[in-house]
């Protein structure tokens, strides 16, 4: 598929924002900013350390090289904040470098969201030009396609109506079927592209493997390993800015989720530094899969084990909470021991205690515990994040490729 | 063969070039953009209401109406027997599409920064667009002055004769855009920095019109008094002086409009290389 030729090229590229207030941007702002560094408060603008964060500034690329070949179609991954949103930009130019250089060859395409440009007073037909040419079309191309556009958009009959009188799903639509007849060299893709119904979705996720089979060279954007396993030949690992992997798809994806895999599942403590009050601590704790796995899915039966030591003698107050965080610190649920297991008495010594977390109710994503121990129905003490761990998406039906939404997916029963 | 093949790119980005070269060369490829974007200007304003084209032509004959009854009750200003709404208007409708230009260019980047967060096109073209499609206005004004200077050739005895000013009249319409244009494209590439600075234009705008003859023509101040020395520091005084002069017939100074020519040109440049120096991070902090 490849035949070798350098269609993109990007050496060292770096990219600095500025952080806080200074981007507000009042005069009264600026000459007070500018009198802060006349008085000699340091320059903003340090050179490169290890730290992505200088001073009111923040490196969010330091150094980026690749090249891509015409034809290749290359998977941009990494967690929130690693770069891979400000790489896109930066190769659909719609900012500049801070450092670096960046080079391309042939048309090239972003489809950063579909109906770019509409203009509500305007009429289907007269966007379907404003967003062809913001797209990068030239009129004449446009001319010649619309009638295919307008077919595959399927609002034939509202056409010549302003599109504020549309619904959502129908500009969405207009917006795409624009985009689908984008002949680009180079098409830059963010998965954020992908909202819409499921028949949207299905048709946008189609119409990109038909761009990438049809030779053209793709980089798409996502988080979603599996729509990048399906689409992709290279993907590309960036981590704080940097390029932590690139190469082929399935290694660097495999490498990816094996970082996520080793997070912190499992703790233990000695007596001394172990967490808890005079008569109670928490001297282990851990995450593992029904199965002893240490990577999860969302399929996965999950099981929480505590290893507590008791000092006092009999003690039938104690409760135990667990609390599950999801990655924006939004708690998912808690679950009372007590609840369940009514007040028993503990014995002097070790004591263990588990807790199993049900296949299909945590999403994917990053999640964190927490555990709250009470007596007599005050709280004794608390461990904040005492464990972080990720949940994978497990396998799916259908082309939704999107993040499920909601603190928590459960599988619910349905009749009908 | 190969090598040579390698060095030729279609986007370069990190490298100093002349920025005239790509800006150009750009502006030529996305010419339909820019097309599209004017056409767009226009429709939104002429669809939004029935009123939308009419208030286009009525804003200055009112405003026109409205200078005419109040310094014609503190004073005759207008001379040669012109009728005081032609008079005032042969100066408020260049001096609207001036006001205009400048205030909505200013606004132009922050109108569309939904678009430059999405999308690359050369950013000129937004401030660019604009420019046209007031031009369009303009133009539609001048054609309702001239039949509104027929109206009163026809049922008064006021006589519309041009002279050769008239030949003037597209350079002077170049000089007006080109001034308006470098203004505007200046001060947004400083209103993306400071906000603030949009409110400020608006009133300097208003306060320049009355430091320019668009209400009483030069030769009715006194030659060396200050408010006539204040009038020939503004460059739109030769020019406003210049439509009067073409639209009514009687003495073009010629010579008069190498001041704003020059005027012209330098803020052209200045206002072009800020935008083009600010433009490389508008997406960052719009």
């Amino acid at each position: 598929m490849s035949n070798g030729s350098v269609v993109i090229s990007v050496e060292d590229l770096h990219k600095r924002y500025r952080l806080g207030t200074l981007d507000a941007g009042t005069i009264g702002d600026e000459l007070s900013a500018w009198l802060a560094r006349a008085r000699g408060k340091g320059d903003p603008r340090a050179p490169i350390g290890e730290e992505q964060r200088v001073g009111d500034h923040f490196w969010a690329l330091r150094g980026v090289n690749f090249q891509v070949n015409e034809g290749e179609v290359v998977g941009l991954i990494g967690r929130n904040g690693a770069g891979k949103s400000t790489l896109l930009k930066l190769l659909s130019r719609i900012t500049t470098p801070t450092a670096g250089r960046l080079r391309m060859r042939g048309h090239v395409a972003s489809l950063l969201e579909v109906g770019t440009g509409f203009h509500p007073e305007l009429t289907g037909r007269e966007n379907i030009y404003l967003n062809g040419a913001i797209m990068g079309m030239r009129r004449a191309e446009i001319a010649r396609k619309l009638d295919e556009i307008v077919a595959f958009s399927g609002i034939e009959h509202h056409i010549d109506t302003p599109i504020k009188r549309y619904s959502t799903g129908m500009k969405v639509r207009l917006g795409f079927a624009v985009a689908a007849h984008l002949e680009p060299q180079i098409l830059l893709v963010d998965e954020v592209l992908a909202v819409g119904d499921v028949a949207f979705q299905r048709k946008s996720m189609g119409r990109m493997r038909s761009v990438a089979d049809s030779g053209r060279t793709v980089i798409f954007v996502s988080h979603n390993m599996f729509s990048v396993q399906s689409l992709c030949s290279r993907a590309i690992w960036l981590d704080q800015g940097r390029i932590r992997q690139d190469g082929p798809v399935a290694e660097v994806v495999r490498d990816h989720l094996a970082e996520h895999a080793v997070r912190t599942v499992e703790r233990t403590w000695s007596m001394q530094d172990a967490p808890g009050t005079a008569d109670l601590r928490l001297v282990g704790v851990r995450v593992k899969g029904s199965g002893g796995q240490d990577v999860f899915r969302t399929t996965d039966e999950l099981v929480v084990e505590l290893e507590l030591q008791n000092l006092t003698i009999v003690d039938e107050d104690l409760n135990i909470q667990l609390i599950v965080h999801t990655e924006n610190d939004v708690v998912a649920f808690v679950s009372d021991m007590t609840e369940v297991l009514g007040t028993a008495l503990w014995h002097v010594g070790p004591n263990k205690v588990s807790c199993t977390i049900p296949p299909h109710l945590l999403n994917d994503g990053e999640h964190r515990l927490s555990l709250l121990f009470q007596r007599r129905a005050n709280r004794h003490f608390r461990e904040d994040h005492v464990l972080r761990f990720e949940v994978l998406e497990g396998p799916r039906r259908g082309a939704w490729f999107q993040k499920w939404v909601g603190a928590v997916r459960p599988k619910l029963r349905w009749q009908r | 063969m190969d090598e040579q093949h390698q060095e030729r790119w279609d986007v370069v980005v990190g490298e100093p070039r002349p920025w005239w070269h790509i800006e150009v060369r750009e502006i030529w490829r996305y010419r339909d953009l820019l097309w599209l974007l004017v056409r767009r200007d226009l429709l939104a304003i002429y669809k939004q209401s029935l009123l939308g084209p009419l208030w286009q032509v009525l804003q200055p004959v009112l405003t026109a109406v409205a200078f005419a009854v109040v310094f014609g009750w503190l004073g005759r200003m207008a001379d040669k027997g012109v009728p005081p709404v032609l008079f005032y208007l042969s100066a408020i409708v260049p001096w609207t599409f001036f006001a205009n230009v400048v205030n909505r260019t200013s606004q132009t980047l922050i109108w569309n920064a939904a678009l430059m967060t999405k999308v690359y096109f050369p950013r000129i073209l937004s401030p660019l667009a604009t420019t046209l499609s007031t031009a369009f206005s303009f133009l539609v004004q001048l054609a309702a002055f001239a039949a509104l200077a027929v109206g009163y050739h026809a049922t008064t005895d006021f006589a519309w004769h041009l002279d050769s000013g008239i030949l003037m009249l597209p350079v002077l319409i170049a000089l007006l855009t080109i001034l308006a244009f470098g203004a505007g494209v200046l001060v947004s590439a400083l209103t993306t920095r400071f906000r603030d600075l949009g409110f400020l234009l608006g009133f300097a705008i208003q306060l320049l019109m009355y430091v320019s003859p668009v209400i009483f023509p030069l030769d009715s101040l006194p030659p060396a008094s200050g408010l006539r020395r204040v009038l020939e520091v503004n460059p739109m005084t030769p020019l406003i002086e210049g439509f009067r002069a073409a639209l009514l017939g009687g003495g073009m100074d010629v010579p008069a409009l190498w001041y704003p020519l020059l005027f012209a040109c330098i803020l052209l440049a200045v206002g072009t290389i800020t935008f083009h120096r600010v433009q490389r991070s508008f997406a960052d902090v719009i």
